[in-house]
């Protein structure tokens, strides 16, 4: 969690990403970010995120983009 | 015989006389007929022209909407300029470009009327479902257009200035009228054709969809923006309304092929594929063609100084992952002029800046005749009789096809996200807060992110809230990094490549 926290920290600094749970739908995370985000966390974790996981859902919380590396960790 | 077209609203009166009930602008919650487009923006005309209105800026600060881009037209039905302002510029540079203008009237939506009320504007604002409620009155329009010729301008777009003024860019009926005619022919644009707009309308990419679909009768969707984060639902929706057609950045493009899209969905219907305004990094590109195999892929380069773009290239060979696709040719024309440091054209591949002659030149900069006198100059090569040239600061060559290549840029200029930043300026804003001693940006070309440098008391967090309310998005830093002192050159310079040297080694 706190490597996902950090990741989020570094594109906004001003933003409290532990209690947020609306960053797409409040706009925080924008299309500048996305692309950013993901190739930072795959190389973090060492993972693959499947395109079909990148859906508004798995990305408006640091807890969920957690829940999915979880669950991406748990499948390999 | 068939007169010269000398305005482009020409080409809306033509296609409303064809095909006035097919579609011709969409976004999620709304959609505008050829014919409501030619009744809406003649209504605008109208109440413009009524209000004395005449030869100015209009400000239209609107959202993504058909509704905008009716706005824009009835700005010129009224013999004015529109100039497009969006609800996510920031507030500093909005102030900026109100101080340019000093315009005496804005377009405003509902949503937008109130943020209006935020700025220390005092001329009029009007309401977009006001004016349209005009009725049309033809002979003041027909007074208009008797009055108007060619040259006279019809937008003023932004573009970044290094001293941290944004400059406005005016453009004229002849340029935009040149630009059409020649771009069209070479994305070979008809009545079947289905853009799917990404570009903001704020800037002068959006032409390329805006006027070709009035000149034959063609439809642009403007794409919600959500969908440029996630790629499955973009290629869904390209697929949904059948969309052949597509102008778009380059990283809107690799958005999709990078995430394995390719493997779940195609766009099943895209057949031209125009890029430009960055480099498209080979492996992303070859993807696309191996994905599109029947699609044509154009390259487009070109300044907004000179009209939306100047150059294309049309793929036709493979790409190895080291090379650069070219810029190719200038549009029918218009040509392009190398020049060296002595301002002589240099030997064939040799590498010069890339200078742009032809009725593509725009009319220079609003209200700022010194920074125009910079760029917009005498051809140096024409010693006998006045004749202006553009020099575009970026730097190219022939390759040993004879193909024009763009090089680099001869100053602290870059490409990010398709959109076209002075690094300077981010700096000059970083300075303006009182507790940073020194800002210095430096631009990471591999993973296209801005790291801005800092020596001063503040945290990160401050400055990037400080730098989001006075920067467009674009322009905000992807890493901020403070440091304890900045490094400097024997004569007092920030000394960038030291800096570019500390990032690589990732301090």
């Amino acid at each position: 969690m706190d490597e996902i926290l950090e990741i989020l920290e570094g594109l906004h600094p001003e933003v409290d990403f532990e209690t947020c749970t609306s960053l797409i739908d409040d706009k925080i995370i924008d299309s500048f970010d996305i692309v950013t985000l993901i190739s930072d966390i795959s190389e973090e974790f060492d993972i693959t995120i499947p395109v079909e996981e990148i859906i508004p859902e798995n990305f408006n919380s640091a807890k969920s983009i957690y829940a999915l590396v979880e669950r991406l960790l748990e499948d390999e | 015989m068939e007169t010269m077209q000398i305005n482009v609203l020409e080409y809306l009166e033509n296609i409303v006389m064809k095909v006035p009930d097919k579609i011709a602008y969409t976004d999620e919650l709304s959609e505008a007929t050829f014919q409501e487009v030619y009744d809406n923006s003649r209504k605008i005309g109208t109440f413009l022209g009524e209000q004395g209105h005449y030869k100015e800026p209009i400000v239209v600060f609107m959202g993504k909407h058909p509704s905008t881009i009716m706005t824009f037209y009835g700005v010129i039905y009224s013999g004015c300029f529109y100039v497009p302002l969006d609800e996510e510029m920031p507030r500093h540079r909005i102030e900026l470009i109100f101080e340019s203008l000093k315009p005496k009237a804005v377009i405003c939506d509902k949503d937008t009327i109130k943020l209006l009320d935020s700025y220390n504007y005092k001329g009029r604002a009007y309401l977009y479902d006001d004016i349209i409620k005009s009725k049309v009155n033809d002979s003041i329009l027909a007074s208009i257009r008797e009055k108007q010729i060619d040259t006279d301008p019809i937008y003023i777009v932004f573009t970044s200035g290094s001293t941290g003024v944004p400059k406005g860019v005016v453009a004229c009926h002849r340029s935009v009228i040149d630009y059409i005619e020649n771009l069209s022919e070479v994305l070979r644009i008809n009545e079947n054709t289905v853009f799917g707009n990404q570009t903001p309308l704020y800037v002068d990419a959006c032409l390329k969809e805006l006027y070709p679909t009035l000149k034959y009768g063609a439809t642009t969707h403007i794409i919600p923006k959500s969908l440029f984060m996630f790629p499955l639902k973009l290629v869904e929706y390209l697929n949904e309304k059948k969309i052949n057609t597509v102008c778009w950045v380059v990283s809107a493009l690799t958005m999709i092929s990078a995430f394995g899209t390719f493997e779940k969905a195609v766009p099943e219907y895209l057949e031209t594929v125009a890029f430009g305004s960055e480099v498209f990094p080979i492996k992303q590109f070859n993807l696309w063609r191996k994905y599109l195999p029947q699609a044509r892929f154009i390259n487009l380069y070109g300044p907004t100084e000179c009209t939306g773009m100047s150059c294309y290239y049309q793929v036709d060979r493979d790409f190895e992952l080291d090379d650069v696709i070219p810029i190719g040719r200038p549009f029918k024309n218009t040509e392009i002029i190398l020049l060296n440091d002595e301002d002589e054209e240099p030997i064939i591949g040799d590498v010069g800046e890339i200078c742009i002659r032809g009725t593509s030149l725009t009319l220079g900069y609003y209200n700022n005749f010194d920074k125009t006198d910079e760029v917009f100059v005498q051809n140096p090569l024409n010693k006998v009789y006045p004749e202006l040239i553009y020099r575009t600061g970026d730097l190219g060559k022939y390759n040993d096809k004879g193909e024009l290549v763009f090089v680099s840029r001869k100053d602290n200029q870059i490409k990010h996200m398709g959109h076209r930043i002075e690094l300077g300026e981010i700096e000059v804003v970083a300075n303006m807060h009182p507790d940073i001693k020194y800002a210095a940006c430096i631009f990471d070309n591999i993973k296209k992110k801005i790291i801005l440098y800092y020596v001063g008391d503040i945290t990160k967090a401050d400055i990037a809230s400080f730098l989001k309310e006075k920067l467009p998005r674009y322009m905000v830093p992807n890493m901020i990094e403070n440091l304890d002192s900045m490094p400097l050159t024997p004569n007092g310079k920030i000394n960038r490549v030291l800096l570019k040297e500390k990032y690589s080694r990732g301090i």
